[in-house]
């Protein structure tokens, strides 16, 4: 039935060539650069919230394979741990205990939260420093920590309120979609570890029309508004989910219903970006010419001998 | 209108061949430029940060995590630097009747025809403009600055906050160097105008050319060493400083 591999290939014992590199971005942080030569296939993940036990395989296996160690927790009273995003922690299961008003169950709703590697990343819109921020043509986008210089304006910049800087080395992390494992061809370590299939992991295609045959599932099982979330308001993402409820993703953790990139970020990044540095040459341009066209205005001599007079013979 | 709110007491004329206007004290110049120093600073460091193409600047400060992390310390001293001019200048920056009509006739002030004008205390209107908007403008920066200064204060503004304060830090930014470039240009353009706040003091031709009703105010005020060493009645006054100028 499906068109993809369940079962991610063991990592390879030979050397392998690097499948993508700097030669496939398609944007990078505050710089224009050249349309790449080719363009790779978009690749997804696919995070079906229904098959999800809650086990947190995929937040050991990103954190065993980023080499990260998040410091022992504290219970919030929750079985969310840790409570957030962090650092090291670059991938994080939510738990919500949900009552469906319709048939007045509980539902158990985990959404394994993350980077949703946008199409229009907001974070490497809002980014000041050149290349800090890539997005490659199969859709991944990364950090690049040497070039970061921790200003937070890519925490302004997400729509998901995804990237956190280190107060350790000032630098942003986020999940990187395993670009270093896509790039010797495997797949990101938590679909790898996950292991009742709900994070599977492919072409952007054949993980929409997988969604498909889950969504059809899931409706046949009376979860009539099951649906796909790859919202376009950021012209899509390589992270998708399905979920039991679309019509309503707030439910899901807060996940954002209609996520955009602020219109105050666009207006920051945008418009004002221009009209600042157009206000400020204005001002010189308009010393310049005033300068050329009237001159300075100097003191005359007769200024000098009014103030002496003046001050020798006070008037009033 | 008393004297307090045409001259300040440090304010003095010295007589002789050539007319001299203490304008500044030695401490008032010192605070001016610090001031100045850090604005100068905080617009390159800003500046690196605001727009790709000056990014480069960040390396002045020895690249883009220095310079994101110095930036808003220098902002902090600025924000207490410029406290100091805002105590000392204040008051005779407050807006008087005269300033109106200065402004109306802008037009005189910008092809240097200044028989038009009306006599003027310390500062014209252009002077106080640059001061009230460097004031207002510095207090948005300081607010808007330490929500956005995550190294400390990250988890005391939600993310929506800090998208406002970024867009509004960009925008007093821009305004107060535009304000800046109008206060430079402003002293270059009229000579005599450096002296002020380099030696401390101006010309006598100076004061009564552009800020006649503050030299009259000294004058009839008896804010005046004539060299006689009379007890002049300044409250300032140091006795010293007439033998060495």
């Amino acid at each position: 039935m499906t068109t993809f591999e369940y079962e991610l290939p063991n990592p390879q014992t030979e050397d392998v060539k690097t499948v993508f590199g700097q030669q496939d971005l398609i944007r990078r942080s505050a710089s224009t650069i050249e349309p790449p030569a080719r363009q790779l296939t978009p690749m997804a993940k696919l995070i079906d919230v229904s098959k999800c036990i809650g086990c947190k395989a995929c937040q050991a296996a990103c954190l065993e394979w980023n080499d990260k160690r998040a410091p022992v927790g504290e219970n919030v009273g929750t079985y969310t741990i840790p409570p957030d995003l962090s650092p090291q922690m670059f991938t994080l299961m939510r738990f919500t205990e949900w009552i469906n008003p319709e048939t007045d169950n509980l539902e158990w709703l985990i959404r394994k939260d993350g980077c949703m590697h946008c199409a229009d990343p907001g974070c490497l819109k809002a980014c000041p420093a050149p290349g800090a921020i890539v997005q490659y043509s199969n859709g991944i986008v990364d950090f690049d920590h040497e070039r970061c210089i921790g200003c937070g304006y890519c925490v302004a910049g997400c729509p998901f309120n995804i990237p956190r800087i280190s107060k350790t080395d000032h630098r942003a992390y986020k999940c990187t979609l395993c670009s270093d494992r896509m790039a010797i061809g495997q797949g990101p370590a938590c679909a790898k570890s996950c292991p009742t299939h709900a994070i599977v992991f492919g072409t952007k295609a054949e993980m929409t029309e997988h969604a498909e045959t889950r969504i059809k599932d899931l409706k046949s099982r009376g979860y009539q508004n099951a649906g796909l979330y790859d919202p376009p308001g950021v012209g899509g993402t390589h992270v998708m989910y399905v979920l039991q409820h679309a019509d309503k993703p707030e439910i899901y953790a807060d996940l954002p219903n209609n996520p955009v990139i602020s219109p105050v970020v666009n207006l920051w990044k945008g418009a004002a970006k221009y009209a600042g540095l157009a206000a400020m040459a204005g001002m010189v341009a308009f010393g310049v010419l005033h300068r050329f066209v009237e001159g300075p205005n100097r003191v005359t001599p007769k200024d000098e001998e009014e103030a002496k007079q003046l001050t020798e013979d006070p008037r009033s | 209108m008393s004297e307090r709110y045409e001259i300040d007491p440090s304010d003095e004329v010295h007589v002789g061949e050539r007319v001299t206007v203490d304008r500044y004290t030695k401490a008032a110049r010192l605070n001016h430029w610090l001031t100045a120093a850090c604005l100068v600073l905080l617009a390159i460091s800003g500046l690196a940060m605001f727009h790709p193409d000056l990014f480069f600047l960040s390396a002045l400060f020895g690249g883009g995590q220095n310079t994101r992390a110095i930036h808003p310390w220098i902002g902090v001293v600025l924000f207490f630097s410029f406290g100091g001019l805002f105590l000392r200048f204040w008051r005779l920056n407050l807006w008087r009747p005269e300033d109106g009509t200065w402004m109306r006739r802008l037009y005189d002030v910008l092809i240097n025809k200044e028989d038009n004008l009306p006599e003027l205390g310390k500062y014209n209107a252009g002077q106080k403009i640059v001061f009230w908007g460097m004031s207002l403008l510095i207090l948005i920066l300081i607010v808007t600055g330490l929500a956005i200064w995550n190294q400390y204060f990250s988890e005391y503004t939600t993310v929506e906050q800090k998208r406002y304060a970024l867009i509004l830090h960009s925008a007093a930014a821009v305004t107060i160097i535009c304000v800046w470039i109008v206060h430079v240009y402003a002293a270059i353009w009229v000579k005599g105008t450096f002296s002020a706040m380099i030696q401390g003091y101006v010309t006598g031709g100076w004061a009564w050319k552009h800020h006649r009703k503050w030299l009259k105010a000294l004058v009839s005020g008896k804010h005046v060493d004539d060299g006689k060493a009379a007890p002049a009645p300044a409250p300032a006054g140091k006795p010293g400083q007439a033998a060495a100028e």
